[in-house]
C-alpha cells in the first residue's frame, strides 16, 4: 500500500553569511492515510522547515531544498510545475500556522479570505463561496457565522482566528492537513477546543494530519506515531504509545522528563542542559552528544545511523533502549 | 467597506488643519472645473491696456501684453491641477509596480531595477526634467511626462521597502499555501497593506509636480498653447518693480495650493498610518 505521504532523504539548505547549513538533512517519514503524526523537537530542530518544505514554501532567497523527494498522491512535489503545484496547496493540501493573527491578511474580511481558496480552487462563484463560508465556520463552532464572516481579523479572538484558519484550510477538503504548532499561539483554555476540533475534523473529512509541535501533551492526545527531531535529524521514530512509555533515545527521554511525564512529588523540574548546537557549529559526532548523559566515546566521533529498535521503531543513537521482543 | 470609509473620515476629521486645506483645494479644483464657464474672458486675448492694477473690470489687473490675469489664473488651474495629478498618478503607478516586483522577487530582479532607480536619482530631478522637456519640445504630454519620469524613484524605493516588509509576513506564506500565484499575492494580498504610504507619498508628490510645472514654464518650458502659472510668474518677472502683483497674485496662488495639498497629505499620513490607528 502506498502511503498518502512519503517523504525521502529530505535535506534543506539555508545560506546564511556563514556559509551554507542544513536545516533539515535526509530526513525521511511516511504518512498514511488518514494517520496522524506528530513531529517533535526543539526550537531550531528543523521541524517547521520541513513542514514548509513539503509544500515548497522555503523563501527561495535564503534557503533552497537540496535534495530527497516527496511523495503526494502518487507525485513528487519537488519536481512538480508550478502550476500543478498551486493545485496541490489549499486543495488537497491545507496548512494551518501557529500565529492565527498574522497569518490572515488584515485588511480582507474573514468569509473574503475563506471565499478567495473555493473560488481559485472550485470555480464557485462570490454567492456560493460566501454560503459554503458561513457553513465552514458554523462547522468549525465559530458562533453566530453569519455575522462573524463580515468582520475582519482584528476583531476576532486567537481561538477564533485559529477556528478561521482551520476553516480556509479545510474548505477544499484536502488529504492532508499541516498543522505548525497549531495552539502554541493560543490559551491554554482554547488549546484544547482547537485540537479536538482538529482531531474531530480529521475523522469527518478522512483526512491525514502531520502536527508540528514541542509539546509532548498535544503529541500524547492527538498522534499516532511522533518523529522525533534534533538538529535537523530525525533521532527516533515510533507509535505514540510505545515511545513515551519506552523512549529508546536519550534525547526523547530528556524531552519526556522536561515534559514531568514523570511524575514526581517536589522534584525540581528537569531540564536537559545546553541548547541545540547552530547548524553552523555541529558537532562532529551524534549531534546530541554534547548533552546527552548517556554519551559514550564512540558518539562524539562518529555519527550514528537509524538503526530499529523495535516494531515499527527506529532510534539513531549507539545506546539506544531496545524494546525487548 | 464604507464602514472603513466612515473610519477613514473619522480619523482624517481629527486634523483640523487637513480638513481646512481639503476646504480650500475643493474650491481651487471647483474653481478649475467651471471657472472658465463663468468667467468667460480668454486668457490670451488682449482685453486692454498692458499693466493694470487690480480694477473692477479687471480683478486681478492685466499683465505686460494687457491678458487679464484672473482669466489666466482660472485656465492656469486646470494646466497645474490637471499636470500635477496626471504625473503623479503615471509616476505613482509605475514606481509602484518596479518597487513591487523589486522588494517581492528580490534578488538580481531587485539589483537590476534599483540600480536602475539609483540612476534616476542621482540626477537632479529639475535638471532632467528641463533636459528632457527640451529635447522633446514642450507640451502637455511631455511636460506630464517629464515630471513623472523625474518623480517615479522615489515611490518605487518606498513600495519596494513596504514589500520586502510584508513578504515574509505569515499571511503572505499562508496565501501561498493556499495556491495562490504570485501574481495575485502581490496585486490582491500585499497591495493593501503596502498602499497606505504610498497614497501620502503619491498627494505630496502632486504638490512637487505643480512646483516642477510651475518652474519649468517660468523657464518658459510650458506648451505654447494653455496659460499656466508658472508661465504668468516668468511674464511678470520683467516688470517686477513696477508691477509686482504680476508674478505675486499667480506665486501666492501656487503657494497656496501646494500648501493645501502638502496639508491634507500630512492629514492623510495621520488617518493612513497604523501606529496612529490605535483607537
Amino acid at each position: 500500500m502506498s502511503a498518502l505521504l512519503a517523504i525521502e532523504n529530505l535535506t534543506v539548505e539555508f545560506t546564511t553569511t556563514r556559509g551554507t547549513v542544513r536545516a533539515v538533512e535526509g530526513l525521511s517519514f511516511r504518512l498514511e492515510r488518514g494517520e496522524t503524526l506528530a513531529i517533535v523537537g526543539e526550537s531550531g530542530s528543523g521541524k517547521s522547515t520541513a513542514a514548509l518544505a513539503i509544500l515548497r514554501l522555503i523563501a527561495a532567497g535564503s534557503g533552497r531544498i537540496a535534495g530527497g523527494r516527496i511523495l503526494f498522491e502518487g507525485s513528487d512535489l519537488l519536481t512538480l510545475a508550478d502550476d500543478r503545484l498551486r493545485a496541490v496547496r489549499g486543495a488537497r493540501i491545507g496548512m494551518i500556522f501557529q500565529d492565527p493573527m498574522m497569518a490572515l491578511n488584515p485588511v480582507y474580511t474573514v468569509g473574503d479570505q475563506i471565499a478567495e481558496t473555493l473560488i481559485a480552487h472550485q470555480g464557485m462563484s462570490r454567492r456560493a463561496a460566501r454560503q459554503r463560508g458561513v457553513e465552514l465556520l458554523r462547522r468549525v463552532r465559530v458562533p453566530a457565522p453569519e455575522r462573524r464572516i463580515a468582520e475582519y481579523p482584528h476583531n476576532l479572538s486567537g481561538g477564533m482566528r485559529q477556528r478561521v484558519m482551520i476553516a480556509m484550510a479545510l474548505a477544499c477538503r484536502p488529504s492532508l492537513l499541516i498543522a505548525d504548532e497549531p495552539t502554541t499561539a493560543l490559551d491554554v483554555t482554547v488549546q484544547a477546543q482547537v485540537l479536538s476540533l482538529i482531531d474531530e475534523l480529521k475523522a469527518e473529512f478522512g483526512m491525514a494530519v502531520l502536527l508540528i509541535t514541542h509539546d509532548l501533551g498535544v503529541v500524547w492526545e492527538m498522534a499516532q506515531r511522533v518523529v522525533v527531531m534534533y538538529a535537523g535529524r530525525k533521532v527516533e521514530e515510533g507509535p505514540s504509545g510505545r515511545l513515551f512509555t519506552r523512549p529508546a533515545h536519550p534525547y526523547t527521554r530528556g524531552l519526556l522528563r522536561a515534559a514531568k511525564w514523570e511524575e514526581g512529588e517536589g522534584r525540581r523540574l528537569s531540564e536537559i542542559p545546553g541548547t541545540v548546537p547552530s547548524p553552523s557549529d555541529m558537532p562532529a559526532g551524534c549531534a546530541f552528544a554534547p548533552r546527552c548523559d548517556a554519551a559514550v566515546s564512540r558518539c562524539r566521533g562518529e555519527r550514528p545511523a537509524l538503526g530499529r529498535v523495535g516494531a515499527q521503531r527506529e532510534a539513531a543513537c549507539f545506546v539506544a533502549e531496545s524494546e525487548p521482543a | 467597506m464604507s464602514s472603513s470609509l466612515v473610519d477613514f473620515w473619522r480619523k482624517f476629521r481629527r486634523n483640523r488643519a487637513a480638513v481646512a486645506a481639503l476646504f480650500v483645494l475643493a474650491l481651487i479644483v471647483l474653481a478649475a472645473a467651471f471657472g472658465p464657464l463663468l468667467y468667460t474672458a480668454d486668457p490670451f486675448d488682449m482685453l486692454g491696456r498692458p499693466t493694470q492694477p487690480p480694477s473692477q473690470r479687471f480683478p486681478l489687473g492685466t499683465d505686460v501684453s494687457g491678458r487679464d490675469i484672473l482669466a489666466g489664473l482660472i485656465h492656469g488651474a486646470r494646466v497645474s491641477l490637471l499636470i500635477g495629478i496626471v504625473a503623479s498618478l503615471a509616476a505613482t503607478l509605475f514606481g509602484v509596480l518596479v518597487g513591487a516586483a523589486a522588494g517581492y522577487y528580490g534578488g538580481a530582479l531587485d539589483n537590476l531595477l534599483m540600480r536602475g532607480t539609483d540612476f534616476f536619482l542621482t540626477i537632479p530631478s529639475f535638471v532632467l526634467a528641463v533636459v528632457l522637456v527640451a529635447i522633446f519640445s514642450p507640451s502637455i504630454v511631455s511636460v506630464t511626462a517629464a515630471i513623472a519620469i523625474v518623480s517615479w524613484p522615489s515611490v518605487a524605493r518606498l513600495a519596494r521597502a513596504e514589500f520586502i516588509a510584508q513578504r515574509d509576513r505569515d499571511y503572505v506564506q499562508a496565501c501561498r499555501a493556499l495556491g495562490m500565484s504570485n501574481l495575485d499575492i502581490i496585486l490582491r494580498q500585499i497591495m493593501p497593506n503596502a498602499l497606505p504610504p504610498v497614497i501620502v507619498v503619491a498627494s505630496l508628490m502632486v504638490a512637487t509636480a505643480i512646483l516642477t510645472e510651475s518652474g519649468l514654464s517660468f523657464l518658459g518650458l510650458s506648451d505654447p498653447n494653455v496659460i499656466s502659472w508658472g508661465y504668468m510668474i516668468g511674464v511678470g518677472r520683467t516688470v517686477l518693480r513696477v508691477a509686482w502683483w504680476m508674478s505675486a497674485i499667480p506665486g501666492v496662488t501656487i503657494l497656496v495650493t501646494v500648501l493645501c495639498i502638502n496639508l491634507v497629505g500630512e492629514g492623510l499620513s495621520d488617518a493612513l498610518n497604523p501606529r496612529l490607528q490605535q483607537r
